[in-house]
């Protein structure tokens, strides 16, 4: 069991290091900050898709960019209050 | 010795007392030998009716001399009655004794008279060990056997009637030698005695020594610790403490003594509840077990390995017992066994990690400065491994302070011997905080106390090596004193000086190395004719240091350094001992690379033949490393013709050991000399020939060794009629009875085979294959690995010349060396069968190895698996699969598991190969991940992950989406091995398929409302983020807003 218990609790610590795993407990809330700040990241490391963005929104692809970066804090907006909670 | 001595008082006198209320069974046999050291349990209702109680009651330590001679007794002849009586005055001495101080060990014999000796301290206890312990069990035995018969004895074993006692003659005077008893008995009284069969258990009042139906047998020497076990005692009267206290018993005793299951077991009771069990009743019962000098090395493990599960699960409740724990494992961390070494770091530092840095400091604080050297010693090595538990810069301040501090020189030596410790355990590890260590020790150097400074400079040497070869900065303000302190010292100080230097030395720039060994080099090179030992290794050391740093001129250490070197050190006196000898090596091949091979080797080669063979060995050791590292180019021939005499005159006298590297060095150098061996040779191969028909099993198993070493230089030389000849010789001997040897020559004919090849093997392959086949059933393992070896090769390349009802006769010999314990010998046994496979076609060697899959013995069946999947490898999947895919309609467990096993096996070999197989298995493997069996699920699952690994990219998602519906049901087991195998069989096909197919399946879940469900999921979702973060963007699901939140993410919507 104790081997067992160990290979698992391995497995979950490792995935607990890296920002952006999720466990049984997330809210919907601070998924979606992950999942947004992913697709921040995500957009400004591929610069096709960032010229995509550039011309759709008419800006340039600097200020796409930027936007990027700068709308990775708090992405979706202030967190709901605790008692909520879903 | 405040803290220890008084806690080890209290042991002391625990242990004392228990062995003097127990009443117990096996303690001595010797029930003649009456005396007041045995003041044992000793059960007196047994056939000593003259021992009163009262003489009982004596406890040995009220020391009237008298008083055994005061019990009258017919027995009198018992040799412990003539031992001189002791002088009580000196007795005392033993309890002020620091336990750890005592040096006598248990097998000194300690001789009778020697005060306060007679019976062991503490102290020698802890110095017994097992096998000292067993030597005393037979010892004591012999003692019993030959002992003075008593009157009793004389009439059990003589008839009564028609026997008359006669009258001692009033002139015989009985010649009275001393008769040493080989030891004093063990502790708590008892003698470590089998029970002999002659006298029934009873006597000593025993029912069993099995305390219960389901327990582990007790061994005499556990009776102390779980002789409770032993009394009938009802359960309902029980105190819950008592209770408490038996059931840790119970389990304490199951781990140590019990089978594999039953220490499985109760390791996992113990460790889940050991909070309810509490911190003290288990440490009370562990510690002193962990103390027993009767401890085995297994047993001790199995301990520590308790103690390590307790410790997590205590955790903080472990605080009030850091100081007992402490004082039990410190002494483990300067024991001789490095295993007993790495458990006790092991133990303190998850002490550390569970009782935290204040706890931890605030218990080894006062032995920081205690007077005795063995505390702080271990206090330091503590601490050093708390370090490394906690982080060093966690302790940084607290070093600091005790390296300043005023009060005691023993603390600030303590402190910097924590330093050279941290430095020596954690190596490179220290480098990020090497200039705040090095800040720390070195106003050591100005210390007024010299064990300080000696100290202070070891600590640098200790720092100095950790850090090699960076950090040269940090060392800048330590040179000068360092400098200085050569100068001003003497002896052991200036060994300690002059080591720091020679570790500071290769990390400095060539320019400095340069100078600064010039100026130390007048120093080392008076002390080579030191003849203190420790001197000479760390002179040694620094030379090595200095030679090898860059910046050196070959022409300084040829003109100052090499003829008072080898003056001093190459003499016979430097191979006796290990660690010199090592060292020695390695400093003259340093030195031989710097300047050269000539010199060196002039030097050397006279030496060869020396008449002191471990001197021999080590010249030829150190000629081999020197030409090794530089080639034979710059060898003359005078030079090789002296070398090669001195080799095989080296060769030929050897005859103390075992240790292959005369052999080695032959080896390397008749390599580097290449070509230029020839002239040699005939007489080489003439030594070998008729050294193989000695009769000295040894110098035989040399020639056949020293065969496989020249083969290849041999066929370099174009020797191939000698080799041939010797292939000869080798086949008549096959019949040798000595396994060593029959190995050796086994290993010799694979090394002429090997170069010379199978056509022009003498004797021929089809001769030569048929007498190894008998020698396959041979149980001895080095014949068992060159045999198989030797036919493996000839599978490979010589296969042709053999019939193919030879190699299936060899197929069957083969199955049975896969039961083989050696790793090396069933890998080549499965090799094998793939060379076999290719040479006489898959399907016999095929249907061999299916029928095998019906055994029952594990690793047997697992061999077989992997050689099938070996034999599909050589011979294409198409040859084999059929077939194996036929044997999984066999209704049988064991026969469809191999199957399933194989093909993991054989999708994991054949990689990309395997999409041509994908869909033929597919049904195969439906079945199996439906199956009710979970091992049939989890081997499913192993062949889902080859496979889908292997066919990444080639246009099979179909089959494998497929495949991953039957996969994934499973992802709610429990049994730790099939989960295993169902999250590496989805990471598998994670890669083969993409997340995003899999992030579909994962979606279900995530908000299951079961948090079982939601626990999974979400691991699964983790490993999918880990491996695929980017590409999961487009595929998280769109989210809808909330009235306070925005988790639109517009962007990839955007259309031109």
């Amino acid at each position: 069991m104790s081997d067992r218990f160990n290979l698992n609790t391995q497995v979950e610590h490792l995935q607990n290091k890296y920002v952006g795993t999720g466990h049984a407990d997330i809210t919907k809330y601070e998924w979606a900050i992950n999942q947004h700040r992913d697709s921040y990241a995500s957009y400004i490391g591929h610069s096709s898709l960032l010229s995509l963005f550039a011309v759709a929104e008419n800006e340039p692809i600097a200020r796409v960019r930027y936007n990027c970066l700068e709308k990775m804090l708090r992405p979706c907006g202030t967190p709901p209050k605790k008692e909520e909670g879903m | 010795m405040s803290g220890l001595g008084s806690e080890d008082r209290k042991r002391k006198s625990q242990w004392e007392e228990q062995a003097e209320e127990d009443n117990h069974p096996i303690n001595t046999p010797r029930q003649t030998k009456r005396s007041r050291w045995d003041q044992t349990p000793q059960n007196s209702s047994s056939q000593t009716p003259q021992s009163t109680p009262s003489v009982r009651k004596q406890s040995r330590w009220d020391q009237t001399p008298t008083a055994p001679s005061a019990t009258p007794s017919a027995q009198s002849k018992s040799r412990w009655d003539e031992t001189p009586v002791d002088t009580s005055g000196t007795k005392k001495s033993r309890w002020d004794e620091t336990p750890i101080g005592s040096t006598t060990t248990l097998g000194g014999a300690t001789p009778v008279g020697t005060s306060g000796m007679m019976t062991p301290t503490a102290a020698q206890l802890a110095q017994t060990n097992p096998e000292l312990y067993n030597q005393l069990k037979i010892e004591q035995d012999l003692d019993y056997r030959n002992r003075p018969l008593t009157d009793e004895d004389l009439d059990n074993m003589l008839p009564s009637d028609g026997y008359e006692i006669m009258e001692v003659p009033a002139s015989y005077i009985p010649k009275r030698t001393q008769h040493v008893p080989s030891s004093t008995p063990l502790p708590g009284g008892e003698t470590p005695y089998a029970m002999p069969e002659d006298r029934p258990m009873d006597a000593y009042g025993v029912q069993t020594i099995q305390p219960g139906p389901d327990m582990p047998e007790l061994k005499p020497e556990d009776m102390k610790y779980f002789g409770g076990l032993l009394e009938e005692k009802d359960e309902n009267v029980m105190t819950d403490e008592e209770k408490k206290e038996r059931k840790i018993m119970t389990l304490l005793l199951k781990i140590k003594n019990g089978t594999p299951p039953m220490r499985k077991l109760a390791l996992r009771y113990i460790t889940l509840h050991a909070r309810d069990l509490g911190a003290e009743p288990l440490f009370k019962q562990i510690l002193p077990l962990l103390m027993a000098p009767t401890l085995e090395d297994q047993e001790r493990h199995l301990l520590v390995k308790v103690i390590d599960r307790i410790l997590y699960k205590l955790d903080d409740l472990v605080r009030p017992f850091v100081r007992n724990i402490l004082m039990v494992i410190e002494p483990l961390l300067i024991e001789e066994d490095y295993f007993a070494r790495v458990e006790g770091r092991e133990i303190i530092s998850n002490l550390a990690k569970a009782a935290g840095l204040p706890t931890m400091i605030a218990t080894m604080r006062p032995n920081i400065d205690n007077h005795d050297d063995f505390v702080r010693n271990t206090t330091a090595r503590a601490f050093a491994v708390v370090a490394s538990a906690l982080g060093i810069p966690s302790l940084l301040p607290f070093l600091k302070a005790v390296c300043q501090s005023k009060k005691s020189w023993q603390a600030r030596h303590t402190g910097i011997k924590i330093v050279q410790q941290i430095a020596v355990l954690m190596g490179c590890a220290i480098l990020p905080h090497l200039r705040q260590l090095v800040e720390i020790v070195e106003q050591g150097l100005k210390d007024s106390e010299i064990k300080v400074k000696t100290m202070t400079a070891l600590a640098i040497a200790a720092l100095a090596e950790a850090s090699a070869p960076y950090g040269i900065e940090s060392f800048d303000t330590v040179l000068r004193p360092l400098w200085d302190g050569l100068k001003k010292h003497g002896g052991k100080s200036l060994a300690a000086f002059l080591k720091a230097i020679g570790f500071i030395i290769p990390l400095m720039d060539p320019i400095h190395a340069s100078h600064y060994t010039k100026t130390i080099m007048d120093v080392v090179i008076r002390q080579f004719s030191s003849p203190d030992e420790e001197m000479k290794k760390i002179v040694l050391k620094v030379v090595k240091q200095c030679v090898s740093a860059e910046g050196i001129e070959p022409n300084f250490v040829l003109t100052k350094i090499l003829q008072p070197f080898f003056a001093s050190f190459w003499i016979r006196r430097m191979a006796l001992e290990r660690r010199n000898y090592k060292q020695l090596v390695e400093t003259t091949i340093e030195i031989g690379v710097k300047v050269g091979t000539t010199p060196v080797l002039d030097r050397l080669v006279p030496l060869i033949k020396d008449e002191s063979e471990p001197f021999r060995r080590m010249v030829i050791e150190a000629t081999a490393g020197v030409i090794n590292k530089l080639g034979s180019a710059s060898i003359d021939h005078r030079q090789e013709e002296l070398l090669m005499d001195g080799l095989l005159y080296a060769f030929t006298e050897q005859v103390l050991d075992d240790s292959p590297i005369i052999l080695n060095s032959i080896q390397i150098i008749l390599n580097a000399l290449g070509t230029r061996c020839k002239p040699y040779l005939a007489q080489i191969a003439g030594i070998i020939s008729v050294r193989l028909n000695n009769k000295m099993a040894k110098v035989r198993q040399h020639a056949a060794d020293l065969i496989n070493r020249v083969a290849a230089v041999m066929n370099l030389c174009g020797e191939e009629s000698k080799m041939g000849h010797l292939g000869l010789i080798l086949y008549e001997y096959l019949g040798e009875e000595y396994p060593e040897v029959l190995g050796s020559i086994l290993g010799a004919l694979k090394g002429i085979v090997t170069v010379i090849g199978m056509d022009k093997m003498t004797p021929p392959i089809k001769d030569l294959l048929p007498r190894l086949t008998p020698i396959l059933k041979n149980r001895h393992e080095k014949v068992q690995e060159n045999c198989i070896e030797l036919v493996g090769r000839i599978a490979d390349r010589g296969s042709s010349h053999v019939p193919g009802k030879e190699w299936m006769r060899i197929c069957f010999e083969l199955l049975d060396l896969l039961k083989a314990h050696r790793k090396s010998i069933r890998r080549a046994a499965i090799n094998t069968f793939g060379y076999i496979a290719n040479a006489i076609g898959p399907s016999d060697v095929l249907a061999t190895l299916l029928n095998n899959l019906k055994v029952q013995e594990r690793q047997n069946r697992v061999c077989t698996t992997v050689a099938i999947a070996i034999v599909a490898d050589t011979c294409s999947p198409f040859t084999v699969l059929p077939a194996l895919m036929n044997e999984y309609r066999v209704p049988e467990l064991n026969v469809q598991n191999g199957v399933l096993k194989s093909m993991s096996f054989l999708f994991e070999y054949i990689g990309e190969m395997g999409k041509d197989y994908i869909y033929a298995v597919t049904p195969l493997l439906e079945d199996a991940l439906m199956d009710r069996d979970l091992v049939h699920r989890q081997t499913a699952c192993t062949v889902v992950k080859h496979m889908a690994l292997g066919v990444y990219g080639m246009n099979c998602e179909d089959a494998l989406v497929h495949l991953l519906n039957y996969v994934w049901p499973n992802v709610f087991e429990t049994s730790p091995h099939v989960i295993n195998a169902v999250m590496e069989a989805i990471e598998g096909l994670r890669v083969a398929l993409g997340p995003c197919i899999m992030m579909m399946y994962v979606l279900q879940g995530l908000y299951h409302p079961s948090r079982r469900v939601r626990n999974v999921y979400w691991k699964i979702y983790n490993i999918l983020y880990i491996g695929n973060q980017d590409a999961l963007t487009p595929v998280y699901p769109v989210l809808p807003n909330d009235p306070d939140n925005n988790y639109h993410r517009g962007e990839l919507f955007y259309c031109l």
